[in-house]
């Protein structure tokens, strides 16, 4: 046998070994989220208070809800962070996600260039903001993702009476085939960037353009210093652009290998008393990002 | 907001003072970096020399297959990799996957084409009469591939380079099977990228002047090395 061959399972062997090593003296539970959680800061400030308490180090994947469900359908995380009601429900009814609790809400906000072009600041309705966009022509960068964020644009366009464009998405699955239509509204103005949050709004600030965002994201561009955009909320407050957060165990039936142990503690952790202090008291540019919601065990 | 000067003279400061962030990301990088190459070149500096030394049937085939794979998209091996790495993929049940050793694994088939395929062209473009000659000195055929090997060690050094510079510099396998989780696996170029997204040049900008020292001094050795014995 070659000598090199030794050499080659060696460095194999040293390569599986540091990989046991750093499993075996701490223990990682992985979690994936959306990109707004994370982009916000919001993760980075509460996630050393849950390391310090259980030894357990989080490792944050952030993919946007339906990026961050399909891993969990996958098997490649422990616990989801996430906000498309519909979508998470769906998950869980699979037999994939367990322990569904509400963690903490903001609300989407339409933002764009100050000056307005489309008239969305005087819209009675986020939908009629939608429609004005459409008339107009106004430059508008859409996640095109599958984010949650990009699930409720979706919502918006079917919503506001404008010229749309149905696409069937057709996705296998355990359980076989699955459809689901995705639409987006006609005309040259209208940019998909297929990515996350904070580039839809950078990007958007580039273009001159509107697009829907979560207030943590906003915030934390808007207000960090110096700003990351000059771009303003046009429309805001109305029932139907209200964000949930949920966090879901993945059912460790059918995924024995997944940290269920962990997910469970990091479940109990964040709705409770203490986390959700933290959540109500992070802010960037003294606006509160996040409003703690987390109910009681048992009482959903 | 941040005017390019602001960013530039950020981005210095931060490269100046050892930005433990700026540190951490150069770190995870320059240890992937490192890996994958011992790795490939461990594999893939015999199998060039094999191919460049020996007459086979279907060596054209395996020739044109390895200069094919040299311009690879980063993305499709990162898709590849991540496919098997999955739970729900072949090679699931190794939990490689947003691992540093599983990103490494990925840059190992990244790099093997160039190492393999470099070595190949240079030793083939030695002088075709030194194995003959070592030979007939009454060398062993293992060692007559060794000083061939070493007659060659330029061309196959620059191989290692510019499959060193290929991971450093490259973002697709450390996206989609690293998954950029920070403090995991989050490594200079996923780290620019995420940066970018949130609008903070300064220090996306700081990790693009580490990534070009780094390319700069790798290059800087390489030309010592080669003119020490040039002489």
């Amino acid at each position: 046998m070659p000598r090199w061959v030794g050499v080659v399972l060696c460095a194999l062997a040293a390569l599986a070994v540091s990989r046991d090593s750093s499993g075996a003296t701490e223990q990682i539970l992985v979690l994936a989220t959306t990109t707004s959680t994370e982009n916000s800061g919001l993760l980075a400030e509460i996630h050393p208070d849950f390391e310090r308490r259980f030894g357990i180090r989080v490792k944050v994947v952030a993919k946007g809800t339906g990026a961050s469900l399909q891993l969990a359908r996958d098997g490649n995380a422990d616990v989801v962070l996430v906000h498309a009601p519909e979508e998470e429900e769906r998950f869980v009814e699979e037999g994939y996600g367990v322990m569904r609790r509400a963690v903490m809400h903001n609300d989407f906000v339409i933002i764009g260039p100050e000056e307005d072009g489309a008239g969305v600041g005087s819209a009675k309705t986020p939908g009629e903001a939608f429609a004005r966009i459409a008339r107009a022509g106004h430059v508008f960068v859409s996640r095109g993702d599958g984010s949650g964020t990009h699930l409720k644009e979706q919502e918006l366009w079917r919503r506001s009476g404008a010229a749309l464009e149905r696409r069937e998405v057709t996705t296998i699955v355990k359980g076989g085939e699955k459809t689901f239509e995705s639409v987006r509204p006609t005309g040259d103005w209208y940019f998909e960037i297929g990515q996350g949050m904070g580039k839809a709004i950078t990007a958007a600030t580039e273009r001159r353009g509107c697009t829907l965002a979560d207030r943590g994201t906003y915030y934390a561009l808007a207000l960090a210093r110096p700003p990351r955009t000059d771009l303003t909320i046009l429309y805001e407050g109305d029932e139907r652009l209200r964000n949930p957060y949920s966090v879901i165990a993945v059912n460790p039936r059918g995924q024995p290998h997944v940290n269920f142990e962990g997910a469970r503690k990091y479940i109990e952790w964040i709705t409770s008393p203490e986390a959700q202090r933290m959540i109500g008291e992070y802010r960037v540019g003294g606006k509160l990002l996040f409003h703690p919601g987390a109910m009681p065990a048992g009482s959903e | 907001m941040e005017t390019f000067a602001d960013a530039l003279r950020n981005a210095l400061h931060l490269v100046v003072t050892l930005d433990p962030g700026v540190r951490e990301y150069a770190g995870r990088s320059l240890l992937i970096a490192s890996a994958a190459t011992v790795v490939a070149s461990v594999l893939g500096i015999p199998v060039g020399v094999l191919i460049a030394e020996h007459r086979f049937r279907g060596r054209r085939a395996v020739v044109v297959i390895l200069n094919t794979l040299l311009g690879i998209p980063t993305v499709v091996v990162g898709l590849v990799v991540y496919s098997f790495l999955s739970r729900s993929g072949p090679l699931g049940g190794s939990g490689l996957l947003f691992t540093v050793p599983g990103i490494v694994v990925g840059e190992v088939l990244l790099i093997l084409p160039i190492v393999t395929a470099f070595t190949l062209s240079a030793v083939a473009r030695t002088d075709r009469d030194v194995r003959k000659t070592t030979l007939a000195l009454g060398a062993s055929g293992h060692q007559a591939l060794w000083t061939v090997a070493v007659e060659s060690r330029f061309g196959v050094l620059a191989a290692v380079i510019a499959a060193y510079g290929r991971v450093v510099s490259e973002v697709g396998v450390a996206m989609i099977v690293g998954g950029n989780a920070d403090h995991f696996t989050r490594t200079m170029t996923t780290a620019i990228v995420v940066n970018v997204d949130m609008g903070r040049t300064a220090l996306a900008l700081a990790l693009g002047m580490v990534l070009l020292a780094v390319s700069l001094s790798i290059n800087v050795v390489f030309q010592l090395l080669q003119g020490e014995t040039e002489e």
